[in-house]
C-alpha cells in the first residue's frame, strides 16, 4: 500500500538511528567485555571483577551513592515540602531548577576554591577556631559538592508530588487527632513515596557513575564506578576490564529502575536529568 | 492554608543561598584582578579581555556553537520524522518496544554512553575529531526530541489528516500544511533541549573527542585540572548569561506548548 510505504520511509533515519546508536553500542560494550589487552577471548575480566580490588570498589561505589542519595532525601524532603507551601511556588520551583542547567563542571570548579585552603569555607572554619583544614580531596568534599549538584533533581520530582497531594487528607488526619509527625509518617510519606523513588532514580544512577566529581574534588580519594570506566578506557586503555565494569554498571542500573519503577509518571519530565 | 513557619523561611532561605552562592561566587572572581578565588584585590574586566583575545579558546567556542546548533538542527529532523512514524505505527507492542529503545540513551550513565560510542567510532573507523563528536551529539539528541514531539502528535485528532486528506492534499502536503504546523511548539522545545544538551555535554564529548578537536567543556575540564584559572571565572559568567537566556527561551516554548492545548493549537 502507497501510505504505509510513505509512512515507513518516516521511520527509515530513526530505525537507523536505533540499530547504530542504542543497539550496536551495548552489544559492542559486552563483546568487548570478552577480550582481554591481547586481543585474547577470555573470561578472565569476569574473574577480575570479582577479585578483591573490584568488588571493594562496587561496595564503596555503592556506599558513596547511598550517602549522596541519602542526604540529598534529607535537604531535599523539607526543601519540596515547604516549597508547596509559599505563595508562588511555581517562580520558586523554577529557581530551584535554573542551578541544574549550569554546566556541571563549572559548579565543581567553585568547589575547587571554595574549598582551597585559603578559601572562604577555610576562613569560616578559622574564624569560629576550628583552624584551617584539608577539605578538598576528601570523601567529605566528594558528597558534598555530589549532593550540591543533585538536589535540584531529588526537589523537583518531590516537589509535585507533594503538589498533588489534597490538603483535605491532611485536615482529616489532623481532625482525628494525629500529631503533625504522625500525620506525615502515616499520611503524607507514604502517598508521596513515588516522588522521592524518582528522585532516588535520578540521582543514585548518577552518582555511581559521574566521573567528573571525583576526579576535580575528590583526587583518588574515591573511585566510582564511572571513574574506574573513564581510567580503564582513556588512560589504561584497557577496553575489555571497562566495558565488563560497564556491563555491571548497566545491570545495576537496569535493577535500580526496576527497583524505583512505577506505574503511575513521578513527573521528572521538568528539568535535566544527565 | 497554612502559613510557612520561621523556622521553614529560614531553612528555605539556607537552602537557596547554598544553591547559589557557588554560582555567584565564581562570577565574583571573575573581576578579581589578583590571580585567586580567595583575595579580591581590585575590579578588572581582563579576564574577559583574555577570554575574547584568546583565538585558541575562541576557535573552541565557534567548534561547540557550531557542533550544537548542527547536531540540534539534524537530531530534530530525525526525531520529529521519527515521533510522526511512531505515531502511526499501527501495532501496539511494536510502537511501546520502539519507545522502550527510545528511552535507552536517556536514562543511560553518560559513560557508558561515550565508551560505548568509542568503540562503536574506532570499529567503524570514523576519525576522532569534529565528526564523531558530531555525530554522538545527534545520537544523544535524537530521542529527546521524540519525548518532546510526541505528546503534541498524540494529541492530534486523527480526523485533521483524514479531513485534509479528503479535501485532496498530498501526503506531503498533509506533513508540511497540518502536521508539522500543529506540533511546531513540541518542536522548538525539542529543539532547544537538544541545544542544550549539546552546549552543557562534556562526558560524551570528552571520550569521543581525540585530540585535536576541542569543545569548551572539555577545554573547561583540562584547564580546571590544572588549577585555578580566572579565565574560567570569566567564561562560567558568559555561560551563566546564555544559559539563563536559553532556560527562558525553553520556558517561554514549552509554556505556549501548554496553553495551546488548551485553546486548541496554532
Amino acid at each position: 500500500m502507497k501510505s504505509k510505504g510513505a509512512r515507513s520511509f518516516y521511520l527509515i533515519p530513526y530505525y537507523i538511528w536505533i540499530a547504530l546508536f542504542v543497539i550496536a553500542p551495548i552489544a559492542l560494550v559486552v563483546y568487548y567485555s570478552f577480550f582481554d589487552l591481547q586481543g585474547n577471548l577470555t573470561l578472565e575480566n569476569y574473574q577480575n571483577f570479582f577479585s578483591s580490588v573490584y568488588l571493594r570498589l562496587t561496595l564503596s561505589s555503592f556506599w558513596y551513592a547511598f550517602l549522596v542519595t541519602f542526604f540529598s532525601i534529607l535537604i531535599a524532603y523539607p526543601t519540596a515540602y515547604w516549597l508547596t507551601k509559599t505563595k508562588h511556588k511555581q517562580l520558586w520551583l523554577l529557581l530551584i531548577i535554573i542551578p541544574s542547567w549550569i554546566n556541571l563542571l563549572l559548579k565543581t570548579y567553585a568547589f575547587i576554591g571554595i574549598f582551597g585552603l585559603y578559601g572562604p569555607a577555610n576562613k569560616f572554619l578559622a574564624a569560629i577556631g576550628i583552624g584551617e583544614q584539608q577539605i578538598l580531596f576528601t570523601d567529605f568534599s566528594f558528597i558534598f559538592v555530589s549532593v550540591y549538584i543533585f538536589i535540584p533533581f531529588m526537589i523537583l520530582p518531590i516537589f509535585n508530588s507533594l503538589d498533588k497531594l489534597n490538603p483535605a487528607l491532611m485536615d482529616a488526619s489532623r481532625d482525628l487527632g494525629a500529631s503533625s509527625w504522625m500525620t506525615f509518617r502515616k499520611v503524607i510519606f507514604p502517598l508521596t513515596i513515588n516522588g522521592v523513588k524518582s528522585g532516588v532514580q535520578a540521582v543514585f544512577i548518577p552518582a555511581l557513575s559521574l566521573f567528573v566529581i571525583t576526579r576535580l574534588i575528590a583526587g583518588n580519594k574515591v573511585i566510582t564506578l564511572g571513574t574506574a570506566i573513564e581510567q580503564q578506557f582513556l588512560v589504561t586503555q584497557n577496553w575489555g576490564m571497562g566495558s565488563t565494569i560497564a556491563v555491571f554498571l548497566i545491570l545495576f542500573m537496569i535493577i535500580i529502575m526496576m527497583l524505583t519503577g512505577q506505574r503511575e509518571k513521578g513527573g521528572s519530565a521538568n528539568g535535566k536529568t544527565k | 492554608m497554612e502559613k510557612l513557619s520561621k523556622k521553614a523561611k529560614v531553612y528555605l532561605a539556607l537552602v537557596f543561598f547554598i544553591l547559589y552562592a557557588p554560582i555567584f561566587y565564581l562570577i565574583f572572581y571573575s573581576f578579581n584582578s589578583g590571580g585567586t578565588m580567595s583575595n579580591f584585590d581590585g575590579f578588572t574586566m581582563e579576564h574577559y579581555a583574555a577570554v575574547f583575545n584568546d583565538t585558541r579558546l575562541l576557535i573552541i567556542l565557534m567548534n561547540t556553537v557550531i557542533i550544537a546548533l548542527l547536531s540540534s538542527l539534524i537530531s530534530t529532523a530525525i526525531g520529529v520524522l521519527g515521533a510522526i512514524g511512531i505515531v502511526f505505527l499501527r501495532n501496539r507492542k511494536m510502537r511501546n518496544a520502539v519507545l522502550s529503545l527510545n528511552n535507552i540513551l536517556i536514562v543511560s550513565p553518560d559513560v557508558i554512553i561515550g565508551a560505548s560510542f568509542l568503540i562503536l567510532f574506532t570499529m567503524i573507523g570514523v576519525k576522532l575529531g569534529f565528526a564523531s563528536v558530531l555525530i554522538s551529539h545527534i545520537a544523544f539528541s535524537i530521542p529527546i526530541v521524540v519525548i518532546m514531539v510526541l505528546p503534541k502528535l498524540q494529541e492530534m485528532s486523527s480526523t485533521l489528516i483524514d479531513a485534509a486528506a479528503d479535501l485532496g492534499a498530498t501526503k506531503r502536503d498533509i506533513l508540511t500544511r497540518v502536521i508539522i504546523p500543529y506540533i511546531k511548539p513540541g518542536i522548538f522545545a525539542g529543539f532547544f533541549l537538544a541545544l542544550t544538551y549539546s552546549l552543557d555535554d562534556f562526558a560524551v564529548t570528552f571520550f569521543v573527542t581525540g585530540n585535536g578537536f576541542s569543545t569548551l567543556s572539555v577545554e573547561i575540564y583540562s584547564m580546571a585540572r590544572a588549577g585555578i584559572t580566572l579565565t574560567i571565572n570569566a567564561l562560567s559568567a558568559l555561560i551563566f548569561v546564555i544559559t539563563l537566556g536559553l532556560v527562558v527561551g525553553y520556558y517561554f516554548f514549552n509554556q505556549r506548548a501548554r496553553n495551546s492545548i488548551g485553546t486548541g493549537g496554532h
